[in-house]
């Protein structure tokens, strides 16, 4: 079991909860016995050195990996065990923002944003452009939706990704480093809209090393190290953990 | 086994064993790993295409992006395709000439070129054309969207991408062959035409008269129709080897080329194959 404590935020039912979770690539033991919750409309954060798993368990989360041990649940349903089309049904209530944005290369930004709009609703093209291009606005790239992705800079990316990530306004949004490339104002904003997503409603997870960020968005925060959950709270409380690293970690403000 | 049998008898006789003996085993167990990785590697690969006809059956179906892949993987390589047929046509009609005019039979020509397009030489130029341009092309672009997680992406949006990327280009390339290699073949009796033409003056009309003398549907149809198994090999072996692409954009460079090399090699083992089929299916063709 891993040091942190099993807790509830006190908000019934969580939206996601990881039970005993464990994954190894080869010999590389990634994930190694990690079990969380996260409450409905609330953010919680994952922070952690580089290569600690943190992208990992989103992938865990919204179905992309399977892990070797342990059960994954969103909104009460076991998404390890189910059939490709079950899982479908789940990750339509989700939005991911890669850590690289990942977005279509082949396809303008407009499009890239409109693309889970055609799969999964039956609007008309009108409606499909107009609601593209108001979330491309809620980023900051009102003006770029017939940009190709490769005419966008980094952080530009990551906005669209981010974009694309809300196109249908998802229950839950898992975010990978959503301000990694970004100006500093550009990040506040972004963190903004964060927060404005969660006054909605949505479920946030966030990975990041930007903690002003973390700080500033997120309720929860827990810190992954070699694989295992090694502290869980407030922002305050991992200030004030017993944990040298985590109180290290806590102080590098500059990080991001 | 007899490795087995000799090492476990010189173990049972507590006799080491010899330098020269040991060398050669080891050639045979590494012989043997690399024919079980490469039927396991083929077994793969027809798992993998087996999954996509079996998927193309399935619901939702992917029209619009199939219509998309066939106007990629077809309608864009119909100019290579038919300058190709073109150009073969030339040389195979001066090629013609040269061998039939020994024996005066040089009314012989148009309907021996036709029947060589037709039943060999279209099928085949055509699906290595397409193998060099659009397996070439399969592999890298879905190779480089595995290692920039766009194929993660996809199903991040509850698309099934096996489905997306490679059930529609497999369909694609299966469905573009045979209207490719028709393209060729036109091309092919067009380009003889203009060189027996420019040698003897033949006019079109004759021309064509002679050439379609000795051809049949079934010289035609199943000639063609084979061409359907190329298809499928070159959008298996391109999807397979894009989706499993490691090691980013060395990795994709390297996908791209054993796109082309293993279509290619597989397109000619497998013709040996077809050809006998149809042998063996169609009597008078032969």
């Amino acid at each position: 079991m891993n040091d942190a404590p099993e807790r509830s935020n006190g908000h019934g039912e969580p939206a996601i909860r990881l039970e005993g979770v464990s994954k190894s690539f080869g010999q590389l033991k990634v994930l190694d016995d990690v079990s969380l919750d996260v409450a409905e409309a609330t953010c919680f954060c994952l922070l952690g050195r580089s290569g600690t798993g943190k992208s990992v368990t989103l992938k865990h989360i919204i179905g992309l990996l399977k892990p070797d041990r342990g059960r994954v649940f969103v909104h009460g349903t076991d998404v390890t065990g189910l059939e490709r089309r079950e899982l479908s049904d789940v990750r339509r209530s989700m939005g991911f923002l890669f850590q690289n944005a990942a977005l279509f290369d082949s396809i303008t930004v407009g499009e890239n944003v409109a693309f889970p709009m055609r799969r999964h609703t039956d609007w008309d093209e009108r409606k499909i452009r107009e609601t593209a291009q108001a979330k491309l606005a809620d980023v900051g790239l009102a003006d770029d939706f017939n940009k190709m992705p490769s005419d966008l800079s980094g952080g530009m990316k990551k906005r669209a990704g981010l974009a694309r990530a809300m196109a249908l306004d998802p229950d839950i949004l898992l975010v990978d480093e959503p301000s990694a490339g970004l100006d500093p104002i550009t990040g506040d904003e972004i963190d903004e809209l964060l927060v404005e997503l969660k006054k909605k409603g949505t479920t946030l997870v966030m990975v990041t090393h930007n903690l002003p960020s973390a700080r500033h968005v997120a309720d929860e925060l827990a810190m992954l190290h070699e694989g295992k959950l090694i502290a869980r709270g407030t922002a305050e409380e991992l200030d004030r953990s017993d944990n040298a690293l985590v109180r290290t970690f806590m102080r590098s403000e500059g990080a991001g | 086994m007899t490795w087995a049998l000799s090492f476990g008898s010189c173990a049972l006789l507590g006799l080491p064993l010899a330098r020269p003996l040991q060398n050669g085993w080891v050639v045979v167990d590494r012989t043997g790993a690399l024919i079980l990785s490469v039927l396991a590697w083929v077994g793969e690969v027809s798992l993998f295409g087996a999954r996509a006809l079996i998927e193309a059956f399935r619901p939702p179906y992917e029209f619009r992006e199939i219509a998309r892949q066939v106007f990629e993987i077809g309608w864009k390589s119909t100019p290579l395709v038919a300058t190709a047929g073109l150009a073969v046509g030339v040389v195979l009609s001066m090629h013609t000439r040269a061998s039939l005019e020994r024996f005066g039979a040089e009314t012989m020509i148009p309907a021996g070129l036709a029947i060589a397009l037709v039943r060999e030489t279209g099928p085949l130029i055509t699906a290595l054309l397409v193998a060099g341009r659009v397996g070439a092309g399969i592999g890298a672009e879905l190779g480089a969207m595995k290692v920039t997680d766009q194929i993660d992406a996809l199903e991040a949006v509850a698309v099934d991408s096996f489905k997306f990327l490679a059930v529609t280009r497999i369909l694609a390339c299966i469905l573009a062959l045979p209207l490719l290699t028709t393209i060729a073949d036109i091309c092919g009796i067009i380009g003889g035409y203009l060189a027996e033409s420019a040698v003897s003056g033949m006019s079109w009309q004759l021309y064509f008269n002679r050439a379609f003398s000795l051809i049949e549907f079934s010289d035609f149809i199943p000639a063609t129709l084979k061409t359907m198994v190329f298809g499928m090999i070159i959008g298996t072996i391109g999807c397979y080897l894009g989706f499993t692409t490691t090691q980013g954009t060395e990795g994709v460079g390297r996908t791209s080329t054993r796109s082309v090399v293993l279509s290619s090699i597989l397109i000619i083992v497998a013709n040996v194959v077809l050809v006998r089929l149809i042998f063996f299916l169609f009597p008078p063709a032969a």
